[in-house]
């Protein structure tokens, strides 16, 4: 049972409020919540589901060398990229494709990294301080804790002004919690005392090793001995997602220092398009698990609060809409031009490198006279 | 050891949590203890001696599944030989190369470890100094560099800060190269970086036979090893002679005999060289191909000699050309061949720039076009 006394809940798998002294403070968030912005929640878990599951059939249809499914991680991701403000930083691993939706990335983008197009290429500053994509396993968690370094030098945090105050959110994985880098970044934060929130999303496996080969203790007391307090949430549990994250976020922006969250998930589908998840995990396990779906389980929250079949018509075919503009997107895409490779490698001229460019020009040009 | 290596067998094979698990309850002292003092194999449980016994004769297979059964057969040789890396036990590695060998050996000698690359190798110098001769596999090529410090900064150079009191025999294994069309840091050729280390050795196979009788020779030498996988040749069938050794890891070889020119290259660089020497030959020209093997040390005889017939070498390789392994091999052979050479040594390479996104891949690596680019400008001298 990856959850423990201390997880915090405020809906139960069958979506019913859970009410317990240890959440007071959390269910408070919610409270203040209008029934658009709870709506909000629901529409981006169902849109990305449906971009996802698209993304993966174009992906087996040969339109992309890989993807990376989110799938079970929807309210883990929805409720934290929520709870930060436009004027925080987001650093993601590289499943987060909801939180690059929600801070305004185009999630075509997304597409054209798995597809072989481009490796990012967008400024973080146009595209709601959604920093890029990182696939070496937890390099981004000294990024984000430099990030708030310097935050804190410029004072642009603990002024008392919600509105301008910054803070850093940093997602990565269970697997990760083991690299160095990772710990390194935690030492810093708590060194620095940095704005920032660590965001675990476990969800159970690293490919195919088991969390438990990462951490005999549940990964929200690895900040413990760094001096970095740490909270686990049900990540499946969208409103407590939303609601863990909120006080974490407004306790660094206020200068209390770094917070780690654990989001307890799953990852429902393979780890990329090239896994075969059947080799290392059970069915039983991942039933349970289905059993414990995020949008299911808000789903149901939201009917009995009132919602309509005719809005959840409109969110379906809201997702359907996404799903089938992804594809036509896709297949729309051209081909980088040629000298590309020879783009942005360096911000000023560099002698070698232009004198390489001319050469490939000039072979190509070769090329296409002999052929 | 037999009852042991079941027991931990029934233990992760029940639960994959446990492989990390069962190696520290277990005890790997215990092991290694019994695996120094012994000098019988203890790899003689049911699973490992049948599945053990050598493949004979003459088989047409992969060249994942040739590393994976030369990977056998030094396990079942040597009871001190283990597997560690990320994914490489249940799973079998994600190319597969290690698939059985937890099945057959147990979870105490293929370790899925903790994800850390630093981890991996850090620990296997430790596993080492205890008697064990680690394999270290990196999941891909851009990941050894957390890896980076533990490789060249102690595992290079720890005989020769210890006197030679110790040797680390320990094989890190690196699927490289590009042509697999895929995501950012997983088609990169980071052998220079290791060649240019002292206290490492560095071999490249290119064919599953080599593939199958190189990997015995590394984790046999008592030194460290950077073994580098070519990854995009992993899968296709070429005959492997179990019987017959193929030329040790450190030999260059000549694989086809020409006249006019020599190409010489390593790894996945090889079946392109040669697919250039076919249309060559189509075109009227006559080129020899040596494939190198060996990055560190560098076995030059075999080029001298190639060079000193044909007067021209183009050097090839998918690594960026700037202070690569090709810019050593055109300098020591303009040291040493000066006087045989008709033309200047050309390098063919990828370029100075990070590997690109896959759409460009096929523009930035060397292909068959660049290479008779090159050996018509050599010819034209
Ligand atoms: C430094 C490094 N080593 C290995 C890999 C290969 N790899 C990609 S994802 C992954 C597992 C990551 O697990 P986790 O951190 O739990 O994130 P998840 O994929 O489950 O979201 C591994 C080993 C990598 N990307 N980077
Ligand atoms: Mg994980």
């Amino acid at each position: 049972m990856p959850y423990t006394e201390a997880t915090i809940r405020l809906l139960s798998p069958e979506g019913k409020p859970v009410e317990t002294a240890d959440n007071e403070r959390f269910r408070q968030v919610i409270d203040t919540l209008s029934e658009e912005r709870l709506q909000d929640f629901h529409r981006h878990m169902v849109a990305i589901r449906a971009f996802d599951v698209e993304a993966a059939n174009l992906q087996r249809q040969g339109q992309m060398a890989l993807w990376v499914p989110s799938m079970g991680q929807e309210a883990a991701q929805v409720g934290s990229a929520f709870a930060a403000r436009p004027q925080d930083h987001i650093f993601p691993s590289y499943r987060e494709h909801v939180v690059a939706r929600i801070r305004g990335v185009d999630i075509m983008r997304i597409i054209e990294m798995m597809r072989g197009l481009s490796h990012g290429g967008w400024d973080p500053a146009d595209h709601g301080n959604f920093h890029l994509y990182t696939l070496v396993i937890g390099s981004q968690a000294l990024h984000a804790t430099g990030y708030a370094m310097g935050i804190g030098l410029d004072g642009a945090c603990g002024t008392g002004d919600p509105e301008r105050d910054v803070a850093v959110l940093v997602y990565f994985g269970d697997g990760a919690t083991s690299q160095g880098d990772v710990s390194e970044a935690l030492v810093f934060a708590a060194s620095y005392q940095t704005p920032q929130v660590f965001f675990v999303q476990n969800n159970q496996w690293a490919i195919s090793v088991p969390v438990s080969t990462q951490s005999r203790v549940p990964l929200y007391r690895r900040g413990d001995g760094f001096g970095i307090p740490g909270t686990q949430v049900d990540g499946n549990d969208v409103l407590a997602a939303y609601a863990v994250s909120l006080l974490a976020l407004d306790e660094a922006r206020n200068g209390d220092g770094p917070r780690l969250i654990e989001a307890v998930t799953y990852r429902v589908g393979a780890h990329t398009t090239s896994d075969d998840p059947t080799k290392y995990r059970t069915a039983d396990e991942h039933n349970t698990w289905l059993a414990r779906d995020p949008i299911q389980r808000y789903e149901a929250f939201l009917r009995d609060r009132g919602a309509s079949d005719a809005y959840f018509e409109e969110v379906r075919s809201e997702a359907a809409d996404l799903a089938a503009d992804t594809r036509r997107r896709t297949l729309a895409l051209g081909t980088p031009k040629l000298d590309a490779i020879f783009d942005h490698v360096y911000s000023e001229p560099h002698s070698g490198l232009e004198a390489q460019r001319a050469w490939l020009k000039q072979y190509e040009a070769q090329m296409e006279a002999g052929a | 050891m037999t009852t042991q290596h079941t027991a931990a067998q029934q233990s992760t094979g029940a639960e994959p949590a446990t492989s990390a698990q069962a190696a520290a309850e277990s005890g790997l002292q215990e092991a290694a203890a019994q695996a120094i003092a012994s000098s019988q194999p203890a790899a003689s449980g049911p699973a490992a001696s049948g599945a053990a016994s050598p493949r004979t004769g003459i088989q047409q297979l992969p060249m994942s599944k040739a590393i994976n059964l030369g990977l056998h057969r030094a396990m079942a040789d040597d009871d001190r030989v283990l597997m560690m890396g990320e994914d490489i036990g249940t799973l079998g590695g994600v190319f597969r190369v290690t698939e059985g060998l937890k099945r057959d050996f147990g979870g105490k000698r293929v370790l899925d470890t903790p994800l850390a690359e630093s981890g991996i190798v850090g620990t296997a110098i430790g596993l080492a100094m205890r008697g064990y001769r680690p394999v270290c596999e990196i999941q891909f090529d851009g990941f050894v560099f957390p890896g980076f410090d533990q490789i060249t900064s102690q595992l290079a150079k720890l005989t020769y800060r210890h006197g030679g009191a110790q040797s680390f025999p320990i094989v890190i294994r690196i699927p490289y190269g590009g042509h697999i069309g895929a995501v950012e840091h997983h088609q990169e050729s980071p052998e220079a970086y290791f060649a240019h280390t002292a206290g490492l050795r560095v071999v490249s196979p290119a064919t599953p036979n080599e593939a199958y009788w190189m990997i015995q020779d590394a984790i046999a030498s008592d030194d460290p090893v950077v073994f580098m996988e070519p990854k995009s040749r992993y899968w296709q069938k070429a005959p492997v002679d179990f019987d017959e050794r193929s030329a040790p890891m450190h030999r260059s070889q000549v694989v086809r005999e020409g006249a006019d020119a020599t190409l010489v290259g390593h790894g996945a660089m090889v079946s392109m060289m040669l697919q250039a020497a076919e249309i060559a030959e189509q075109e009227g020209t006559s080129l020899e191909v040596v494939d190198l093997r060996s990055l560190s040390p560098i076995d030059y005889a075999p080029l001298l000699e190639s060079v000193r017939k044909t007067g021209r070498l183009i050097v090839c390789q998918e690594a960026p050309g700037n202070v690569s392994v090709g810019s050593e091999v055109a300098a020591t052979i303009a040291e040493q061949a000066f006087y045989s050479l008709e033309a200047p040594v050309l390098r063919v390479s990828g370029f100075d720039t990070p590997f690109p996104p896959a759409k460009l891949e096929s523009l930035y690596l060397p292909d068959a076009d660049r290479i008779l680019e090159a050996v018509d400008r050599a010819l034209a001298y």
